[in-house]
């Protein structure tokens, strides 16, 4: 299936102990002196977490920067979701917690597969984001006394989580996009709402610009830059049905791939235990239901298969709280795709519950009998409310209804230590890049992740490359910009003419529902090589029998969506193909064939104690292997366990 | 756990472009399943339209759980619709009787212009917040978290404020489409925490005067707005925001 390149891939990480190595490095980057930096422009992909935070900081900076999203503010970026919290490491609480303890965490629930010294200082960082954000005025709950308030989260032993009642995200992002705004209005951002991405500009072997689709228009704009920044979020929607926002896509860093940027560890995608469960096929996404849940619910199925009482008739002895059984130690809180496993293999032996069969419960029957409903009403108010919005039912009386659901997507583009990409002046931060979280992300650290990487990493390793690389201007009619304009072009043409019968969305389910079926939760060799044969097929149809109405000089969603979607279908193979290739099972990615006897994940750390880093070379082609070894010096492998 | 499904007459705004006068077009949607946001019934218009050829309806969505503010419409008359407390996307058909005809618009504000369907422009809102919506405070000035102590009580009434999803329902309800309740969430919530003190003169006036220039009309005190808010902010913050206007002007004068 892949061909490997011989040489391993540099993260240029520097040498010496982990707890100097970041400090170390800002010392010996090259700075771009104060007055040139307003000569410098960078374009911003993405005004998510990471996107805000890159444009605020840069423009602060002084540098000229144009940050692009394709809704119509960039106020709406889907970290604005973001429910349960984010982590740091004060230990405020007292508690034991320590930057060790956080980076020795992320590394472990990454199941050893990410980068030791990114996650070291993202550790490092956590703690200067809550500063920064507090003094935005970022509202984090807080205790009486007016101190900063901490949770535990996602099994953590200890309470690192800040949170904003059930919309952290909202709240972190609207300091990010208000910090942005200032800088538009001092002059140092220009926003480009409502744009797409559509090409990355390539000018002798460095990134210097991009083109974006006008979407309320249609034109076709080129913008050139210095430097390029990518922050345009996760993939999760290659599954069709995810707890992401609509708009969410791997177009931007599926052309920056196909100009040349690796794409990492594509296989390692996230799958949420506690969502809403499908209701019918008109189903447009899924909701997920914050996991600060399964602090007081608990969770369970009928012990007999088939069982189609209601809950309420179901007595205490009949029921199944396996996750209890399965895990006496960490119990309800074990992480997310453990969480998610379990679910599955209960609802695929049939103990399922709900019209469906495709749900658990999550019952807190029991917490309200000990703390009151008040209690709980205070806790997760909105959650029980928004729940009752979607299902019609109230979980203060019968259990909610719950199942996995895609979530987040730990692959992404490769980049080495400077968050660079393999296509020089690339850079990708936040969920768009692969770096920090392994095979598995704990709860509250993504959104650690996106600041870290827009506050704190990019002002410092942009500058070095500004200040080292050679950047003659580039113009509009420079050949480059005009070859990635016209591609961009014809591709949109392309999708209007095919003037089939089908419509996009019916692709993108269909799509969907492969890579659920066989490169879901549970993975194996003979589904995966269906799955690619079946995508391949099923992208032969979409070229031969899409319809797009409309046109393309126009607001035209589904052309939007259609692009999309013709993305989703090229890379939905590599996601595949890196899924056949890794022969073992870690954290998200569970191949059946490598499993202990009781079910639990097995890694092969001989063999691929390693960053799978892909080089595309054409749709149907055989990709590149790039292997970055991993080396684990501060946190040895064990077995991950919460038995 | 199924339900009847709804037979609907749907009247729908049409508008090609800014420039395009529009007019109601009806459709005919049976099979509606109950349990369907009202969004996923539009998909399904839209599946139906795209099948007989015609062009689908465009409308702004993305989040569909009710926190990004991008999702609008005036359902019957009503911005985001019958239901209190709820964005469009997370209104479900079970809210509405089969038979029911249903009148969906765009949000309607001069300050809001169409850009085609019932897809409309809120930039003007970004405009309101560049004019003083933020705390000056470079990234790594910072001090500890801690450092700046906020009791319980006024975090909570910040926070209320803070709870704002940007959708513009407020102006659409309102008779004069005005801005107030956006303009006072913002405003409300940094006048209340220490981190909003420094700037508590220049932010007002400069949101207030950024609001009147993108058109916005005059507040007359009917609460419109706060009836339709998807976050319910109350209107109490209108009367935080001119108290500090008041405050300001008297000030700066
Ligand atoms: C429901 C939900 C709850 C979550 N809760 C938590 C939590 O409690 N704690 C936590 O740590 N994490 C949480 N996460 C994960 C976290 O929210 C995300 O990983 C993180 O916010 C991603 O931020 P980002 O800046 O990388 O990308 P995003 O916020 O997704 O931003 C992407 C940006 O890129 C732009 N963009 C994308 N494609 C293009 C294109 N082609 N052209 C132009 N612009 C483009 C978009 O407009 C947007 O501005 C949650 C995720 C979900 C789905
Ligand atoms: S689509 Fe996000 S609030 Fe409705």
């Amino acid at each position: 299936m892949a061909r490997v390149a011989s040489e391993p891939l540099n993260s240029r990480v520097p040498d010496g102990p982990i707890e100097q190595l970041w400090d170390r490095h800002r010392f010996n980057m090259k700075l771009v002196n104060p007055a040139n930096k307003r000569k410098f422009r960078i374009i911003v992909v993405g005004t998510g977490l990471a996107g805000g935070a890159a444009a605020a900081s840069l423009g602060e900076l002084g540098y000229h920067v144009q940050a692009f999203c394709f809704q119509d503010s960039p106020r709406r970026a889907h970290s604005i979701a973001a429910q349960g919290g984010i982590n740091a490491a004060k230990n405020y609480p007292n508690d034991g917690d320590s930057i060790w303890r956080l980076f020795y965490d992320t590394v472990k629930g990454g199941d050893y597969r990410a980068r030791e010294a990114n996650v070291y200082r993202l550790a490092q960082i956590s703690n200067h984001i809550i500063d920064q954000c507090v003094a935005q005025g970022v509202p984090f709950a807080r205790e009486y006394g007016g101190t900063l308030a901490n949770r535990s989260f996602g099994g953590a032993q200890v309470s690192r989580t800040f949170y904003c009642r059930g919309q952290t995200g909202q709240q972190l992002l609207l300091g990010a996009y208000q910090a942005m705004m200032r800088q538009v209005q001092q002059g140092r951002v220009e926003v480009f709402a409502r744009r797409e991405m559509l090409e990355l500009i390539v000018v002798d072997g460095l990134a210097r610009g991009i083109v974006v689709r006008n979407m309320r228009t249609g034109q076709l704009e080129t913008h050139t830059a210095d430097a390029v920044v990518l922050c345009t979020g996760g993939y999760g929607n290659v599954f069709y049905l995810s707890t992401n926002a609509k708009g969410c896509n791997v177009t931007a860093a599926w052309r920056c791939c196909r100009r040349g940027a690796y794409f990492a560890n594509p296989c390692y995608t996230q799958i949420h235990p506690t969502c809403i469960p499908v209701s019918g096929d008109y189903q447009s996404k899924l909701t997920l239901m914050s996991e600060s849940l399964r602090n007081d619910g608990r969770v369970w199925v009928p012990k007999k298969a088939g069982d189609t009482r209601p809950p309420s008739e179901i007595p205490e002895d009949e029921r199944d709280y396996y996750l209890e059984r399965r895990y006496p130690s960490f119990g309800n809180l074990v992480p997310r795709d453990v969480a998610s496993r379990a679910a599955k293999e209960r609802c695929d032996a049939g103990y399922g519950v709900g019209e469906t069969r495709l749900a658990v419960y999550l019952d807190f029957q029991d917490a309200i009998a000990r703390d009151g409903v008040e209690t709980i009403r205070r806790k997760y108010g909105n959650l029980f409310h928004m729940y009752q919005k979607i299902t019609a039912e109230n979980p203060y009386e019968v259990p909610m209804r719950i199942y996995p659901a895609v979530h987040y997507t730990m692959g992404g583009l490769w980049v080495d230590y400077n968050l660079m990409s393999t296509v020089p002046g690339l850079f990708v931060l936040g969920e768009a890049n692969f770096s920090d979280h392994g095979a598995n992300r704990l709860g509250a650290s993504a959104l650690m992740q996106g600041l870290s990487d827009g506050y704190f990493v990019i002002p410092y390793t942009i500058g070095d490359h500004l200040a080292t690389a050679s950047l003659p201007p580039v113009s509009e009619d420079h050949p480059a910009c005009q070859e990635a304009v016209q591609a961009a072009e014809e591709r949109l043409s392309r999708l209007m003419s095919v003037s089939g019968k089908r419509s996009v969305d019916s692709f993108h389910r269909a799509l969907g529902q492969i890579m659920w079926d066989r490169c879901g939760m549970a993975r194996n060799r003979s589904g995966l090589e269906t799955a690619i044969s079946e995508i391949r097929d099923l992208r032969e149809q979409f070229w031969k029998d899409v319809r797009v109405p409309g046109s393309a000089g126009t607001l035209n969603q589904s052309l939007e969506k259609a692009g999309r979607v013709a993305d989703f279908l090229e890379f939905a193979e590599l996601l595949a193909i890196d899924a056949l290739e890794r022969e073992e099972s870690c954290g998200g990615h569970f191949r059946e064939e490598h499993q202990t006897e009781d079910g639990e994940a097995r890694r092969n750390d001989e063999q691929f104690m390693h960053v799978a880093a892909w080089e595309f070379h054409g749709v149907g082609e055989e990709p590149t292997l790039h292997k970055e070894p991993l080396n684990f010096q501060y946190v040895p492998p064990t077995t991950r366990s919460y038995k | 756990m199924s339900g009847e499904h709804l037979s609907l007459t749907l009247r729908v705004w049409r508008q090609d472009g800014p420039e395009d006068p529009g007019r109601f077009e009806t459709y005919q949607l049976d099979n509606v399943n109950p349990h369907m946001s009202f969004l996923e019934m539009l998909d399904v218009l839209n599946e139906q339209l795209i099948e007989s050829g015609d062009e689908p309806v465009e409308f702004d969505h993305d989040c569909r759980e009710g926190i990004c503010g991008m999702c609008s419409l005036m359902i019957n008359g009503q911005a985001h619709g019958p239901d209190r407390a709820t964005t469009t996307c997370q209104l479900h058909m079970r809210r509405f009787r089969s038979g029911d005809t249903i009148t969906i618009e765009p949000w309607r504000a001069s300050a809001f212009p169409v850009v085609r369907d019932l897809v409309v422009d809120r930039s003007a809102f970004d405009r309101i917040i560049q004019a003083g919506g933020y705390v000056s405070v470079n990234t790594g000035n910072a001090p500890d978290g801690n450092a700046i102590p906020v009791p319980g009580t006024v975090q909570e009434t910040a926070m209320d404020a803070a709870a704002c999803i940007g959708c513009g329902a407020c102006v659409a309800a309102c008779k004069n489409a005005s801005a107030m309740l956006f303009v006072s969430a913002k405003v409300s919530q940094l006048a209340m925490l220490p981190q909003g003190q420094a700037e508590r003169t220049r932010r007002v006036l400069g949101m207030v005067t950024q609001m009147d220039e993108e058109g916005f009309g005059a507040c007359t005190n009917t609460s419109e707005c706060e009836a339709a808010c998807p976050a319910e902010i109350s209107v109490s913050h209108i009367a935080r925001l001119n108290r500090e206007y008041v405050r300001a002007a008297l000030t700066a004068g």
